[in-house]
């Protein structure tokens, strides 16, 4: 490709926080009209690198070059003036506000200087959405929207600053399959248009698919920029983590025993379960597939008591267990690893070794009155040993650790407390290949010890590739269930459609 | 625990290591932080040129007492701010508690007494119930805020408001008149403001007795704090309550304890002020919370939620009484101290806060 044709250009980018290279003379060239690929590990340094394009973080060395002039932005305002937006993996929304506001805060057009233009918000608003054929209506409330239309609202925030360049970060991870055509429809208008995309994603199919370059980063630095044409799925992988992944699963060893959780008619009080049913046995790792909205999460919570009950029974081992919240579930030998990571699974703020104790601060007791330091340092050991999290001492806060080490902390936080039954809400969201494969041995290892794992995978890929059974939920109800080993992605999603 | 020597030493390597602009950023980085402790050593020398009292037995013996009146208090208010929250009541309920005990620890012989025809009440039964008012006030707090979900800013005005007014009828009943409760039997004057200290020291050492008792409360509350359960489900609450709660923390108890802890140190404070002012009426404990804030606001417990230490409100309480005491002996007009006293509350809240923000 031409010179000409170069967009935005970053240069030996480098920055250091204490104690960390987080780049080490990182580089990135997009081309006018395509999209870029940007790929790494978690921990690899792309955020690191579009928050130094962004001016969110000041860069050590290294230049920016936007259509040849090197540009500095001071913050994410000033380079979505100068036609550089990015569309963020966690929405940053005033939700008590109507869509409107929210797509022209800090730029609303004014009549005679002071006054808010309403109808010509409403205007552009709508010619925006028609062009990207975007149905929501600009007056309702934010908070009262799906995710995944938030995500489209911020999506047509970026392109109403006329952006040359748009950055998606994690785009498709609250999506549809429909929606993700819809989005993949928009930025092929975009790259039509000549604006230069920079896509960040994990999900290999994707990238693959949608991007004309991708460049790989691992450790802060910068690997390789190559044509999409050129890659696959294993040369991604190899790029990414530097060596070969003959497999992207762990062996499949465990072997599952006899029942150990029955649910029976499980009824949401405030949700939309009806009527859930199944058993899972000793040592199996049971899937729960299905769309957005269809209950897994619902599921799992009701289960665990911090979601109401209408009705419905919970056996564990033939025997009822009542479950009514998180300390009878806990009690009873349930554990649950939830979705959101920062909303409900981190205590940001405390160290590693409170993070990791907070649910089995009972085995430290003693005489039943004070805790004792070592014996909670010896756990806490031993969770980022057996997990190898990476982190520079249990004193660290656990909000400046990646998210996958962060899972890890939470995952060693809710196998200390010995579970019989562990139910996983995405437990592989946001965390990169290695780590992936590292958490997939874990939950194997668990059941292989005799835990009955539960799991909700939004990636059909992870829920064929650990589970021993899928059951597949539509609608609030089960749909279905198939045998991991012999289903097809096909006859997944024929079910998860059944009751929509 | 972390060793100070070798953290030291740790530190001085790192700084060899730097090159002139990251040097000149650590050492401004190193300042804003200790700003606090850098002013009150400057502040304490500059007081020192101009008045060299402030530097003798007796005034710092007054320094550490009135420290210790006021310390369990903000140990207590530390909690609700862990927790992200506040409290508003505590100086009308300090009004409230040392108005029954002083009541009911009248000396026999003494005019106007306000139960006329009570006996010798035990000194314990007393603080036991001044402690029990206290809770009931804590709990109540606890109960809306924790099953309300209602801002402690709320719930602890409108109690605050009903503490006063239960305050002012029992200051109107049985014929007082709202007139100053005094008189007080001398075995609880001399519990309280007596110093077995001095006895033991020949007279060398007046420090009172409720000094002991502060010790006593602050070594109790660090053990709350630090070494049990209820303790860590504090933090934890404080950083993500719904975390916390998936975690299989009890938020509602953890709550309604933690407020319920804060109202007892309040009627520890009212039965410990009764005594030690004499003579109490109904403005008795008046705007305390107000420095109880304060003072755990400069100690470093953060109203971000979750974090704080035993030892930072112990530092923030001293740090703020220095300075007044400081003020007195450089004759600042009573009114020039509040702006004074205003302008450190802003100071350490924006250095408390830079630590928080984002670094770019």
């Amino acid at each position: 490709m031409a010179e000409s044709d170069i967009l935005l250009e970053m240069r030996d980018i480098s920055k250091s926080f204490p104690g960390v290279k987080a780049l080490d003379h990182a580089q990135l060239t997009v081309h006018r009209g395509t999209v870029h690929a940007l790929m790494g590990e978690n921990g690899a340094g792309k955020s690191t690198l579009m928050k130094c394009l962004f001016g969110i973080y000041y860069k050590d060395e290294g230049s920016v070059l936007l259509e040849g002039k090197e540009v500095n932005f001071k913050s994410s305002k000033e380079a979505m003036e100068n036609g550089v937006a990015m569309v963020h993996q966690e929405l940053n929304q005033a939700l008590k506000r109507s869509v409107m506001d929210n797509l022209w805060l800090g730029r609303y057009p004014l009549t005679g200087g002071i006054m808010v233009n309403e109808k010509k918000m409403l205007e552009d608003t709508n010619a925006i959405f028609e062009e990207l054929k975007i149905d929501v209506d600009p007056h309702q409330k934010m908070s009262e929207l799906p995710v995944s239309k938030r995500q489209m609202v911020e999506i047509a925030k970026a392109v109403s600053y006329n952006s040359k360049i748009i950055v998606f970060d994690e785009p498709t991870s609250s999506l549809t399959e429909q929606e993700v055509e819809h989005l993949f429809w928009i930025i092929d208008m975009l790259r039509d248009r000549g604006c230069g995309i920079i896509y960040i994603s994990h999900k290999m199919a994707e990238i693959l698919r949608i991007s004309d370059e991708v460049t790989v980063m691992r450790d802060g630095q910068w690997i390789a920029t190559r044509p999409a044409a050129e890659l696959d799925n294993n040369a991604l992988i190899k790029l990414m983590v530097g060596r070969e992944l003959s497999n992207q699963f762990p062996p499949k060893t465990n072997k599952p025993g006899e029942v150990l959780l029955e649910v029976e008619g499980l009824t949401g009080q405030y949700n939309q379960l009806k009527d859930v049913s199944f058993t899972a046995r000793k040592g199996e790792i049971v899937g729960l597939a299905g769309l957005d909205g269809s209950g897994r999460t619902e599921t799992l919570e009701s289960i665990f008591g911090i979601a109401t009950r209408h009705s419905g029974t919970i056996k564990l081992e033939g025997k009822e267990v009542s479950n009514k919240n998180s300390r009878q579930s806990l009690k009873a030998g349930f554990a649950l690893l939830t979705e959101e990571r920062r909303a409900t699974g981190i205590f940001g703020i405390r160290d590693i070794k409170d993070n990791t104790v907070i649910s089995s601060l009972k085995r430290h007791l003693k005489h039943g009155v004070w805790l004792s330091e070592s014996s909670m340092r010896k756990d806490t050991q031993w969770g980022i040993d057996t997990l190898k999290t990476k982190t520079p001492s249990q004193e660290t806060k656990i909000r400046a650790l990646s998210g996958g080490n962060q899972q890890k902390v939470i995952f060693a936080r809710w196998l200390l407390t010995d579970p019989k039954v562990l139910l996983l809400d995405e437990p592989t969201r946001g965390i990169d290949v290695g780590a992936k494969y590292e958490i997939y041995q874990l939950i194997i290892d668990q059941a292989n010890a005799g835990t009955t794992v539960v799991m909700v995978s939004s990636e059909m890929a992870e829920l064929l590739g650990v589970c021993d059974r899928i059951i597949v939920m539509s609608g609030g109800r089960v749909a279905g269930e198939v045998n991991a080993s012999t289903t097809t992605q096909e006859e997944i999603l024929t079910l998860a459609a059944k009751y929509v | 625990m972390n060793n100070p020597v070798k953290s030291l030493r740790q530190t001085s390597e790192r700084y060899k290591a730097m090159d002139g602009k990251d040097r000149r950023a650590f050492i401004v980085d190193t300042l804003l932080n200790n700003a606090i402790y850098i002013i009150l050593i400057v502040f304490v020398i500059f007081t020192y040129t101009r008045n060299p009292n402030i530097i003798s037995k007796s005034s710092i013996i007054n320094i550490i007492s009135l420290t210790a009146s006021s310390l369990p208090m903000a140990l207590g208010i530390g909690g609700c701010i862990v927790l992200t929250g506040t409290d508003l009541s505590a100086g009308r309920t300090v009004g409230l508690t040392a108005a029954i005990s002083a009541t009911l620890l009248q000396s026999l012989t003494t005019t106007n007494k306000f139960f006329t025809n009570l006996g010798e009440v035990p000194l314990l039964l007393v603080l036991l119930i001044a402690l029990l008012v206290g809770g009931l006030v804590g709990l109540t707090n606890g109960f809306f805020v924790a099953r309300f979900q209602l801002h402690p800013f709320i719930v602890t005005l409108a109690t605050q408001l009903i503490v006063y007014g239960i305050c002012l009828l029992y200051y109107m009943s049985h014929d007082n008149n709202g007139q100053s409760i005094s008189g007080l039997s001398d075995t609880y004057k001399n519990a309280i403001t007596g110093s077995v200290i001095s006895k033991l020291t020949g007279g060398a050492l007046v420090i009172p007795n409720y000094v002991i008792y502060a010790v006593i409360v602050l070594l109790i509350m660090w053990f709350i704090w630090n070494k049990t359960t209820f303790g860590k489900n504090m933090f934890a609450v404080g950083s993500n309550a719904e975390a916390a709660n998936v975690s299989g923390v009890n938020v509602f108890f953890t709550t309604m304890m933690v407020h319920t802890l804060a109202g007892i140190t309040y009627g520890y404070t009212g039965f410990i002020e009764a005594a030690r002012i004499g003579s109490n009426t109904a403005n008795t404990g008046l705007n305390y919370e107000c420095d109880a804030i304060a003072a755990c606001v400069i100690g470093g417990v953060s109203f971000v939620g979750g974090t704080g230490t035993i030892g930072g409100v112990v530092l923030g309480v001293f740090l703020l009484r220095i300075i007044f005491v400081g003020l007195n002996f450089l004759s600042v007009s009573g009114n020039m101290q509040y702006i004074i006293k205003g302008a450190i509350i802003l100071l350490a809240c924006s250095i408390d806060m830079r630590k928080y923000l984002t670094r770019k």
